[in-house]
């Protein structure tokens, strides 16, 4: 056996060793904040300038005072450490400024049209006062559905292939590269894609939903595929060996343990790729139109749809544009509330169906 | 029902590199072999070769001979899919499915062949095998919960649970204690000892010991020099190996003067 004494400890040097190092009190921040808003509302008063020269003004002091404060207290390190905080903050503060506004007016002039007849009635025979977006909505849900029912099969097929079988053979390299170009193809393309295949199909002049839901596939089709992928990508390759070990066949493996491991992730995936095209206005403009009354046969005839709905509400005007706008606001709220709708039921779901370790 | 297991002159390549290179030995049925020598020599690459898992990485192929029951498992008539169900593997780092419980765990592989089975059978082969894998007294109050909540040790003879559900021929072992603390890797090799009694086991190992404990043979592997394709050097009896090895790098590396 090896001799396991330890050798003798080194001599530590005398001098003790310091530790603490002066530091701002955790109130720092709020005092230079309210400080830089008094300077703020000083120079207002002095200039008599606006409220955003004030915020501009606040923010250049606080963003100087503060991490001089700290250099002079705290030294170098800590002093850039809270210049960097104030630029996360800031810019974290500038990301949620169109955000929040977007939702405080959709929803300041948005909530007056809301009411039970606002969705218990289409606009057939409306010009003024009245009517709903009953038939939108329909539209809207039936479209989107279409869009999906084409675009998951075709999605997630797609990733399967890339991932299980393509394995980064020259095939699965250039669909990888198309789907990235795909992601990228503006909305109204898609719309005349479908426009001109049902030109070519049917003849000119043809509306009907089914063609607005193949031209929103077109954009649903390559999230749907990046988002599966990724998700099958990060399905440990462990866990295919040991179904494969116990002699499954691999497109077994692939249905009952690839894909119910990765369940959570594509589920998510797929609804965040509904709510997306959920809004869309280009393509449904040119390929389904809209109406005033409610279709519900998307084979056959004009649909509305709640993003075109918005769009002519607006461009309408004419005598009765106040009520017109009203009723686009009120569009424009519930597509909002669907959205979010969508994303948290995305949240949601992801959490029921990720794998679970018991602890 | 074990079987035994000829292998010759086996190559093992990964695409154009050469990693095991002329493997002859014969494993015996209804005893333990144990594989051990440096990392990277081609212990697990020979493994998996011995039941076709080999080639699920791309590009990787085999020449010569592996014969199991009179069948060259690499005849082109063979089905790689059968071949797996006859011969199991349990692999180094425990790997439940982490969508199933305890229960639908050791049901994977008959489940997932979907055999169709009544309740009572497939409780019975449930406690059979998680018995088998000594497992059965820590889980069988909670078989309904997910296999990811068990412990290292207890994932690993899950794993091992769910290899014998299928009643294999042989059993393949890749470094199946090299995760797991002392107390587990006990457990699994008394497990291996009672298992010799029914099945055909290989197992590779990183642990000397372990290799002289539990095997009734054992084969020495090495690399030539760096960068040369892993060979066969000895293959004996454990009990030679250990204490009258014919090879003297054999005995270098048994008594730890290795390079």
């Amino acid at each position: 056996m090896t001799d396991l004494q330890t050798p003798e400890a080194p001599q530590l040097p005398a001098a003790t060793l310091s530790l603490t190092r002066p530091q701002l009190p955790r109130w720092a921040p709020l005092l230079a904040g309210v400080v830089s808003l008094g300077v703020g509302g000083l120079v207002a008063l002095i200039a008599g300038w606006g409220l955003v020269p004030v915020a501009i003004v606040a923010w250049v002091v606080f963003f100087v005072g503060l991490p001089a404060w700290s250099a002079a207290v705290e030294g170098r390190r800590a002093s850039i450490d809270r210049l960097v905080t104030t630029v996360a903050w800031t810019t974290f503060g500038l990301a949620m400024i169109p955000l929040v506004s977007l939702v405080y007016e959709v929803i300041g002039n948005g909530h007056s049209a809301i009411s039970w007849a606002f969705f218990n009635n289409s606009m057939r025979g409306v010009l003024g006062e009245g009517g709903g977006i009953y038939h939108a909505i329909l539209g809207t849900v039936i479209i989107t559905a279409c869009a999906t029912v084409i675009s998951v099969p075709i999605g997630v097929l797609a990733a399967i292939y890339l991932v299980e079988y393509g394995k980064k053979n020259r095939l699965a390299r250039t669909i990888t590269f198309l789907v990235d170009v795909m992601t990228g193809i503006p909305s109204i393309v898609a719309g005349l894609f479908a426009f001109a295949l049902f030109t070519l199909i049917f003849g000119p002049g043809v509306r009907f939903g089914i063609g607005g839901a193949i031209a929103l596939s077109v954009l649903m089709i390559p999230i749907v595929v990046r988002a599966t992928e990724e998700m099958l990508k990060l399905v440990p390759d462990e866990l295919r060996e040991a179904s494969y070990a116990l002699g499954v066949p691999k497109w077994r493996t692939i249905v009952k343990v690839v894909l119910p491991t990765a369940l959570g992730g594509i589920i998510t995936g797929v609804t965040l790729a509904i709510a997306r095209v959920a809004g869309e206005t280009a393509p449904l403009l040119i390929i389904v139109g809209t109406t005033t009354s409610v279709n519900l046969n998307p084979f056959d005839g004009r649909m509305a749809t709640l993003p075109v709905f918005i769009f002519s509400s607006v461009t309408t005007g004419g005598r009765y544009e106040a009520f017109n706008t009203e009723r686009a606001w009120g569009a424009a709220l519930v597509l909002v509330a669907i959205v979010m709708l969508l994303n948290l039921l995305a949240r949601f779901i992801g959490a029921i169906f990720a794998p679970k370790t018991g602890r | 029902m074990a079987k035994s297991i000829d292998v010759s002159d086996l190559n093992i390549y990964y695409g154009d590199f050469l990693a095991v290179e002329g493997v002859n030995m014969t494993i015996k049925a209804r005893s333990v072999t144990a594989f051990i020598g440096p990392s990277g020599c081609g212990k697990s690459t020979f493994l998996r070769s011995l039941n076709r898992m080999h080639e699920v990485i791309p590009g990787a192929r085999v020449e010569g001979k592996v014969v199991v029951d009179g069948q060259s498992l690499y005849d082109p008539t063979i089905d790689p899919v059968a071949v797996r169900r006859q011969i199991g593997m349990v692999f180094q780092r425990p790997n439940p499915f982490p969508t199933m419980s305890i229960y639908d765990n050791v049901l994977a592989g008959n489940r997932l062949n979907s055999k169709r089975m009544r309740k009572s059978e497939a409780d019975a082969i449930v406690e059979k095998s998680l018995q088998g894998a000594n497992l059965w007294n820590e889980v069988k109050d909670r078989l309904d919960k997910p296999g990811m909540g068990l412990s290292g040790g207890q994932q690993q003879r899950l794993c091992i649970a769910r290899a014998i559900a299928v009643e294999p021929q042989v059993l393949l072992m890749d470094e199946p204690c090299s995760a797991l603390d002392p107390i587990s890797t006990s457990a699994i090799e008394d497990l291996i000892h009672e298992l010799k009694s029914s099945y055909t086991i290989v197992i590779v190992t990183h642990n000397m010991q372990q290799a002289a404990r539990v095997s009734d043979d054992t084969g020495f592997f090495n690399l030539r020099a760096a960068g040369k394709p892993g060979q066969l050097v000895e293959f004996n009896p454990t009990k030679k190996m250990f204490t009258n090895p014919d090879n003297e790098s054999t005995e270098a590396y048994i008594s730890g003067r290795f390079g």
